[in-house]
């Protein structure tokens, strides 16, 4: 009898050859989890005199079908900064998971013992945007160099340890920068001129009543609706203050008009 | 203890002939000379509170806090040895978390109180261990109502199997009290360390099991049990350190949280008034007495 292991329960390699065992050999790259599966479109916001706006409409698609319609892509943490995520949902559940658990870390820190009624101090205690925007940005820097990516593109608004509104953008790569208006996927392209038009700079970002940023960021989802074929009417919107954050999980898009579909030729079963 | 040096106190995991453990009597021993710590359970929260003895005038006022926070919702504080409080905390962190990550929820005050009164009990049956030297009580206000999973994304269904049921009210404020020995019941209001016969009969006065009392007068009232409960030994100074759980609209939105300055203070100020009155009884009647004399 053969006493290794390995030939248990095996065919006689005499009489069916060796055993082939090279698929257990995984020297090369993990490849799961470099593809997406179901899938959320655009994250767009824009920043305003007091704060920012973010909006994500309630769509994960997978592939091509729109599979989830009830699913809120925008979250809060610690009650002061929003995180919106474009991209894989498992992905982001994963990273919500984490968030809530260095959220349960911070409340392990005890109140500092610097005098309680001295907000400034209090607050620069405690995790902010900054922090956050940061940390995401090497979580996901390190997760590609391991070849094993988080399949997101992140937005975090809130504001930094200097109490100025701050929102970032974080992608699969790790890649990250800050800007008065961004937007993830499809919005990059369709969303982002037309947040520039309002706030090009920094400057005019600081001149936007709130009103006029909602009324951006609501114009910006009702064009994402109209020309991203992954998309959905049903959206959420954040609005981040030194107040705290306002979201709305369930809005409708409002004023649609369809008429310019009529000029559009060439696709489907259209033969004209 | 007519037993001791007979041989049975020196390890864990050897009965006395006569069904004792003495290293678990021992380690109650090391927590009768703690500072006093108590929790009261009210109808909408839980204050823990504890004396806090100052063994140095070295240390900075505030500093070097006794009540932790386990999950946002659960808070522990305990009497006895303060580096056994510390690990009680350490283990009682890690469970949390090995149940969130297990069920993607916060674990329930009960669960909690469950884990950790196993591992003190595994702590009296192991010859390589010695028991806790604390006793702890853990406070927590389990979420009334349905709220998400860890990472859940969607609403689910709004009726029918594992749909909504609005109306029903889940959880509430819960406080245990673990000992030495691994036994812990669940309490209305629980004292333990130096000052406990005192504080416990405090507790007795209150109105915990039927109405209930409000924690804001929780709070007043641990503030004044401690004060009561100081009484006896005045050998030292001490600080009263406070904390609260309320429900999710109460004051801290169902976290565990320090009770504000503000507030500790008007407390601190109404347990030395409430003293001060009580000595001035005494003493009137004591000059009562000596007029009839």
């Amino acid at each position: 009898m053969d006493h290794r292991p390995q030939a248990w329960g095996r065919p006689r390699d005499d009489v069916y050859g060796a055993y082939d065992g090279s698929y257990l050999n995984n020297s090369g790259p993990r490849t799961v989890t470099q593809s997406p599966v179901v899938t959320g479109t655009s994250v767009i916001a824009i920043k305003f005199k007091d704060g920012i706006v973010m909006a994500a409409d309630n769509l994960a698609s997978y592939g091509s079908l729109a599979r989830f319609t009830d699913v809120k892509r925008l979250r809060t943490f610690l009650g002061t900064t929003v995180i919106g995520f474009g991209g894989d949902v498992s992905d982001m559940q994963f990273l919500d998971r984490h968030l809530e658990e260095l959220a349960v870390d911070e409340s392990y820190e005890a109140e500092p013992t610097i005098d309680e009624d001295d907000q400034e101090a209090k607050k620069a205690s405690q995790l902010n945007a900054g922090n956050i925007y940061r940390y995401l940005q090497k979580l996901m820097y390190q997760r590609r160099n391991s070849f094993d990516p988080l399949w997101n593109h992140i937005l975090v608004a809130g504001f930094d340890s200097a109490s100025k509104p701050l929102l970032g953008s974080v992608d699969l790569r790790g890649t990250s920068f800050t800007s008065p208006s961004l937007a993830t996927g499809f919005g990059a392209a369709l969303a982002q001129p037309i947040m520039r038009k309002y706030a090009a700079t920094e400057e005019d970002a600081a001149k936007l009543t709130r009103e006029q940023a909602v009324g951006v960021i609501k114009e910006c989802m009702k064009v994402l609706f109209y020309r991203d074929a992954r998309s959905l009417d049903r959206y959420s919107i954040a609005i981040v203050t030194k107040d705290g954050i306002e979201l709305k999980e369930d809005e409708q898009l409002e004023k649609q008009s369809w008429a310019f579909a009529e000029r559009i030729k060439g696709y489907g079963t259209q033969t004209v | 203890m007519t037993s001791i040096g007979t041989g049975y106190d020196l390890s864990n995991s050897i009965f006395s002939p006569d069904g004792r453990n003495f290293q678990v009597e021992y380690a109650m021993k090391a927590v009768e000379n703690g500072g006093t710590s108590i929790g009261i359970r009210c109808k909408d929260g839980v204050v823990l509170a504890v004396e806090k003895i100052i063994t140095s005038k070295l240390l900075k006022p505030g500093a070097n806090k006794r009540i932790a926070t386990v999950d946002r919702h659960l808070g522990v504080v305990s009497s006895g040895m303060l580096p056994d409080g510390r690990h009680f905390v350490d283990r009682a962190r890690d469970e949390a978390r090995s149940w969130r990550d297990n069920f993607k929820t916060p674990i329930t005050t009960a669960d909690l109180a469950s884990r950790m009164g196993n591992y003190l009990q595994a702590h009296t049956l192991y010859q390589s261990v010695r028991p806790f030297g604390i006793t702890a009580i853990v406070g927590g206000f389990d979420a009334q109502e349905e709220s998400p999973v860890d990472g859940e994304v969607g609403n689910g269904p709004s009726c029918g199997a594992g749909g909504k049921n609005p109306d029903k009210k889940y959880g509430g404020p819960f406080l245990y009290m673990i000992e030495p020995s691994g036994l812990y019941w669940g309490y209305y209001g629980a004292a333990t360390g130096k000052g406990r016969q005192a504080a416990k009969a405090e507790l007795e006065k209150l109105d915990l099991t039927g109405e209930g009392i409000t924690l804001e007068e929780a709070v007043k009232e641990a503030a004044r049990i401690i004060y009561v409960a100081h009484d006896d030994s005045k050998d030292k100074e001490f600080e009263l350190e406070m904390s609260w759980i309320s429900g999710k609209d109460g004051p801290t939105k169902g976290l565990h949280q320090e009770v504000p300055k503000a507030l500790r203070e008007e407390a601190e100020r109404l347990a030395k008034k409430s003293l001060d009155d009580s000595d001035d009884e005494e003493e009137e009647k004591k000059d009562g007495d000596k007029m009839e004399e």
